[in-house]
């Protein structure tokens, strides 16, 4: 079934009927159109309302720059606003709606805001919502957020996937009118590697939406061959439907490509991919955008740019209406009354408002040389216009064309500026092009098909050129050149009612004329006080006729007035293809330790750990509090023997003659003279002296160390020591390598772990405590051969061991040394009994290592080397980091033994108010300990050793607490450390 | 933006990490007798420039290189791009 609308010829394919609804009406299509042609076929003018007053609004343009026709498309989770019907590809069952009413589409009860407009004019928000301040939150913004914005969001994560991809290329074309397909046939048939993307879903640009011709074919034709011989070449790549949205460094452009959205679901396919285009050239062949007249009531349904007629014309074969007028000021807009009455739809009137000689002649059609339309009426859609005078005629389109803009916006990306050519009237590209771009075509104001063709050619033959390939080119094709002459013409002066620039965003002339009245003269002012040329079409039909007007009110020429910035994206992009396939849990990578599955079929709760996921504790059935579990494993490794994967610290790999002279560099403590088969505590200081990462070194060779780092620091501290390797003493002979993902790790602590290892390492290994002392490291083998490192280091206080092996082996160690432990009752411990320990053990971990700590505070002043040289010593002797009296890492107990603590509470004396000048330190780390029975904790105090025994307040004002606390030693258990030389 | 490694030809700067100035390859001499003005300046002083500016890039997701790349803070263009290690050594750094 066709249109009401529907006119022969046109690339659309008339064998297959698609069948839509908008507004839950059902309407039919074709393949070959866009919504916005399938609405016009069938004679749908009014589609939807505007931003502001919500005025009645129909299809303006045929392109991506359309600023009215925005609809939402689908429905529940896959809804999509604000998409521009232009450019939306009509699928057999596509569900649309028009947007921003309150009740019907036709009779929208916020058209109240049309009746009121006088006090709505530019910057009114600004001056209207001051008073009283006290309703800014509760009042203004409920009600303009609930009364703003256009579509509604779905409200619902978006089910769809998106890709993101690289592509490489000698040449990029963007964009496949006449002077892109000229330069990507140049290059392709010369074999360089090219990339010819367009926006639309058909190849041709204009050619398809006019009646030019190319080579003496029609131009459609020629399009049709020449994209059929560019797809038969190997090294030609094209991209349909993809917008390239910008030029970033080095000739990297940013374009999206949309794969399923012009169809019913993306079957699980990507639904858009984001690519990242690195091109060695690129030929910018981007077009113009037509731009309107203003005049009053010049924003009613069937007002439509003239090119845009002229597409919906013959590339859609859809008539705009049945009364056509034309309102132009330059020849070209001409072509849309001859292509009209070519397609036999009646052109009732041309208005030319230069005052000369007809164009041409147009059968039936009232001329008017020199003519103004200076009002329209029509409510949902237009019935007439008024002319300056006085003259009434019945239209129901009036297609208006005030001249081409070229697309120069790809120039500006890298702070290029558009100049001001009088010629045609429109700014071109200026200075300052991303490196390896040229422009072809009428992007660079070049407007005539056969120029295009030219210039295409000669630009993709002069970057090969620059490439050193040679170009086996011939001759550009040939085309006629069709009279683009203009006349600047931007306002009808004698207009009735409102004139119209931005329809988007409801900007009108005498909204430009208002703020250049208050002051905002400069562009980017006028843009931002009036929002002109902002939201989804970035003003792309109206920035040029509004910088004319405010040209004419400041007495300068447009040149001079400039226009406003132009930045990435070209078009919308939405955040789903920014993001990719990085979102929820694959936003970033997880990082899984080897004992990761062991745990997670033991039930264990899991706590991310930087990247990783470390198990939190491992609860047992009838515990249902974590503490349970937490304080059963702490006691049950102080008892007997407890298990902890500990693989994430960073593991860091260094070999070399000078591996222990760079070791003494990097920590403020000794290493060269480390023996063989050792084990050391080391402290790193940034170069500023502020203590950044601890953890142990073990000498396992005379030129092999082996060095653990935080968790969270590993990536960091390998960086620090590359540089320092490779910048600061290149003459060492030392190299590192990251070993963190290759051996997997397990502390196994208490009383009774060496007997539990004595059952897991082969017999040939003594680990008595004669022969493998506190502080030892050495290579054994485990279970039968299987290459291990065993190091007998204890975070926890306990008589303990770390044990590695090689990752690959790690679950099967956590089994074998959970079974060889069933006799002990081990158990698995989890980072939180990890942390009781080490807080009653007294040890300094992240909370203490925070950034801001010196050597000093953590009472490891004596371990920096005054000797050598190594990073941060220097400064780490600056007199304020030293002076007396300063914060010192103390330990606190609670007086009254049943009060919990709060880590963040800061220490008072007693009786002084909470004030910033009696703050004496904080607490970093808090527990409740099972050995001791009450809460510990861990802080800096002033001159914290010099006070033990004395009280202070743990005070929290964020949870209102207020602690008395006494200050005791760090180290709440075994002091004297018995137990792990034991 | 695209650097140009001297070993592994161009890749993608997302493949950095940047550390800013290469003026840290010029780490001062601890013995001097004003070594903590030096430091000070070495850690906390940095010109600004726009335009030809020296910076550490390190090829974290690459080959762990540390780079001194040449760079135009106002154009982006990469002019040079050395080894680090080179350039230390050729600034006098030894061990």
């Amino acid at each position: 079934m066709n249109g009401p609308f529907r006119l022969d010829g046109g690339l659309i394919d008339r064998a297959r009927a698609l069948a839509f609804r908008f507004d839950g009406r059902p309407l039919t299509g074709h393949p070959g159109d866009t919504l916005a042609s399938a609405l016009l076929a069938n004679g749908v003018r009014l589609v939807g309302r505007s931003f502001k007053y919500h005025r009645p609004r129909g299809i303006f343009t045929a392109g991506s720059e359309e600023p009215n026709a925005l609809v939402e498309l689908r429905s529940g989770a896959l809804r999509e606003p604000n998409t521009r019907a232009t450019v939306a590809e009509l699928f057999d069952g596509l569900e649309a709606s028009s947007q921003n009413h309150r009740g019907s589409l036709r009779r929208d009860l916020l058209a109240v805001n049309d009746l009121i407009a006088p006090f709505l004019s530019a910057g009114f928000y600004y001056k209207t919502f001051m008073w009283p301040k006290s309703f800014w939150e509760r009042v203004y913004e409920p009600a303009i957020r609930a009364s703003a914005g256009l579509g509604r969001l779905s409200g619902e994560a978006d089910p769809d996937c998106y890709d993101k991809g690289f592509l490489h290329c000698d040449l990029l074309v963007i964009g496949a009118g006449p002077a892109g397909l000229a330069a990507a046939l140049a290059a392709g048939r010369s074999g360089a590697r090219v990339i010819l993307a367009d926006e639309d879903f058909v190849m041709g640009g204009r050619l398809n939406a006019e009646t030019h011709e190319v080579n003496g074919r029609s131009g459609a034709d020629w399009c049709a061959e020449a994209v059929g011989e560019l797809a038969s070449m190997d090294r030609v790549r094209l991209l349909l439907r993809t917008t390239v949205t910008g030029a970033w460094d080095h000739g990297i452009y940013g374009a999206l490509e949309r794969r399923t959205d012009h169809l019913a679901g993306s079957g699980g396919k990507p639904r858009q991919i984001l690519w990242r285009i690195y091109s060695k050239r690129a030929v910018l062949a981007a077009g113009a955008t037509e731009r309107p007249i203003a005049f009053g009531g010049n924003d009613r349904p069937g007002i439509m740019l003239a090119g845009a007629v002229r597409a919906y014309a013959n590339r859609f074969a859809v008539g705009a209406g049945r009364h056509v007028g034309l309102f132009t000021n330059n020849d070209d807009g001409w072509r849309t009354a001859a292509d009209l009455a070519r397609k036999g739809v009646p052109v009732a009137a041309v208005i030319d408002a230069r005052d000369q000689e007809p164009v041409a002649e147009v059968p039936g059609a009232r001329i008017v040389m020199g003519g103004r339309v200076t009002a329209t009426r029509g409510r949902h859609g237009l019935r007439g216009v008024t002319l300056a005078t006085g003259e009434r005629l019945a239209l129901d389109c009036l297609a208006v064309s005030g001249g081409w803009s070229p697309n120069v916006h790809l120039t500006c990306h890298h702070g290029g500026r558009p100049v001001w050519r009088d010629g045609i009237a429109a700014f071109v590209p200026g200075d300052g092009l991303p490196g390896g771009m040229s422009v072809a075509g009428a992007a660079g104001g070049s407007f005539t098909t056969a120029a295009a063709l030219a210039e295409g050619h000669g630009a993709a033959v002069e970057a090969l050129d620059g490439l050193g390939l040679s170009a086996a080119a011939g001759e550009p094709p040939g085309a006629s050149d069709e009279s683009v002459e203009v006349s600047p013409f931007w306002h009808v002066a004698e207009s009735r009612g409102r004139a119209w620039l931005d329809l988007q965003n409801d900007v009108t002339v005498k909204d430009v004329v208002q703020a250049h009245s208050e002051g905002f003269r400069s562009v980017e002012h006028l843009k931002r006080y009036t929002t002109l040329g902002m939201a989804t079409d970035q003003g792309k039909t109206a920035n040029v006729a509004a910088l004319a007007i405010m040209a004419g009110q400041t007495g300068n020429s447009i040149a001079e007035t400039g226009t406003t910035m132009f930045r990435p994206p070209y078009t919308p992009v939405p955040v789903a293809a920014f993001a990719g396939r990085s979102r929820g849990r694959e936003f970033r990578p997880t990082r899984l330790t080897p004992s990761h599955d062991w745990a997670e079929a033991r039930g264990a709760v899991f706590v991310e750990a930087g990247l990783w996921l470390r198990a939190q504790w491992f609860p047992r059935p009838g515990e249902t509090r974590w503490r349970q579990s937490v304080d059963r494993e702490v006691q049950q490794t102080r008892g007997s023997v407890g298990i902890c994967d500990v693989t994430t610290l960073g593991k860091i790999d260094i070999q070399g003659r000078d591996a222990g002279e760079f070791l003494n560099r990097i920590y403020a403590n000794g290493f060269a003279t480390l023996a063989v088969g050792k084990v050391r505590y080391g402290l790193m200081l940034r170069e500023d002296g502020i203590a950044y990462d601890d953890g142990t070194t073990a000498r396992l060779g005379e030129n092999h160390f082996v060095m653990t780092t935080t968790t969270v620091n590993a990536v960091l501290v390998f960086r620090n020591m590359e540089f320092a390797r490779q910048c600061l003493w290149p003459g060492l002979d030392v190299h590192l390598i990251s070993v963190t993902e290759q051996w997997a790790q397990f502390a196994v602590a208490g009383p009774n772990s060496r007997a539990l290892l004595r059952k897991v390492v082969d017999p040939e290994h003594d680990i008595s405590n004669e022969a493998f002392p506190f502080m030892a490291c050495g290579e054994v083998g485990v279970c039968g051969g299987t290459p291990a490192r065993l190091f007998r280091i204890s975070f926890s206080g306990e008589l303990a061991y770390e044990i590695a092996v090689p990752a690959r082996y790690g679950e099967a160690l956590m089994e074998a040394l959970m079974a060889a432990g069933g006799e002990f009752g081990a158990v698995a411990y989890g980072t939180e009994a990890l942390g009781v320990m080490r807080i009653e053990k007294g040890h300094a971990a992240a909370n203490e290592l925070n950034g801001q700590t010196t050597a000093r505070m953590l009472g490891m002043q004596r371990m920096v080397s005054k000797k050598k040289d190594c990073i941060g010593n220097i400064l780490s002797e600056r007199p304020e980091m030293n002076r007396e009296g300063g914060l010192e890492m103390m330990g606190f107990r609670p007086v009254d033994r049943s009060e919990p603590l709060a880590a963040g509470a800061h220490f008072l004396a007693p009786g002084r108010e909470a004030v910033t000048e009696n703050d004496e330190g904080w607490m970093t780390s808090v527990a409740w300990s099972p050995e001791l029975g009450h809460s510990i904790g861990l802080g800096f105090i002033r001159n914290g050793h010099a006070r033990i025994g004395e009280t202070v307040r743990a005070w929290d004002g964020v949870r209102g607490r207020d602690v008395a606390v006494e200050i005791v030693s760090a180290h709440f258990l075994d002091p004297d450390g018995e137990r792990l030389r034991g | 933006m695209l650097i140009d490694h001297p070993l592994l030809g161009p890749r993608d700067a997302q493949e950095f990490v940047v550390l800013g100035d290469a003026g840290l390859i010029d780490r001062p001499d601890r013995q001097a007798g004003d070594a903590a003005r030096r430091f000070h300046e070495y850690l906390h002083l940095r010109n600004n420039p726009a335009g030809e500016h020296r910076e550490l890039w390190f090829h974290e997701q690459g080959d762990r290189s540390w780079l001194v790349v040449t760079r135009d803070t106002l154009t982006h263009e990469i002019l040079r791009v050395e080894l680090a290690r080179d350039v230390a050594v050729a600034r006098g750094r030894d061990r």
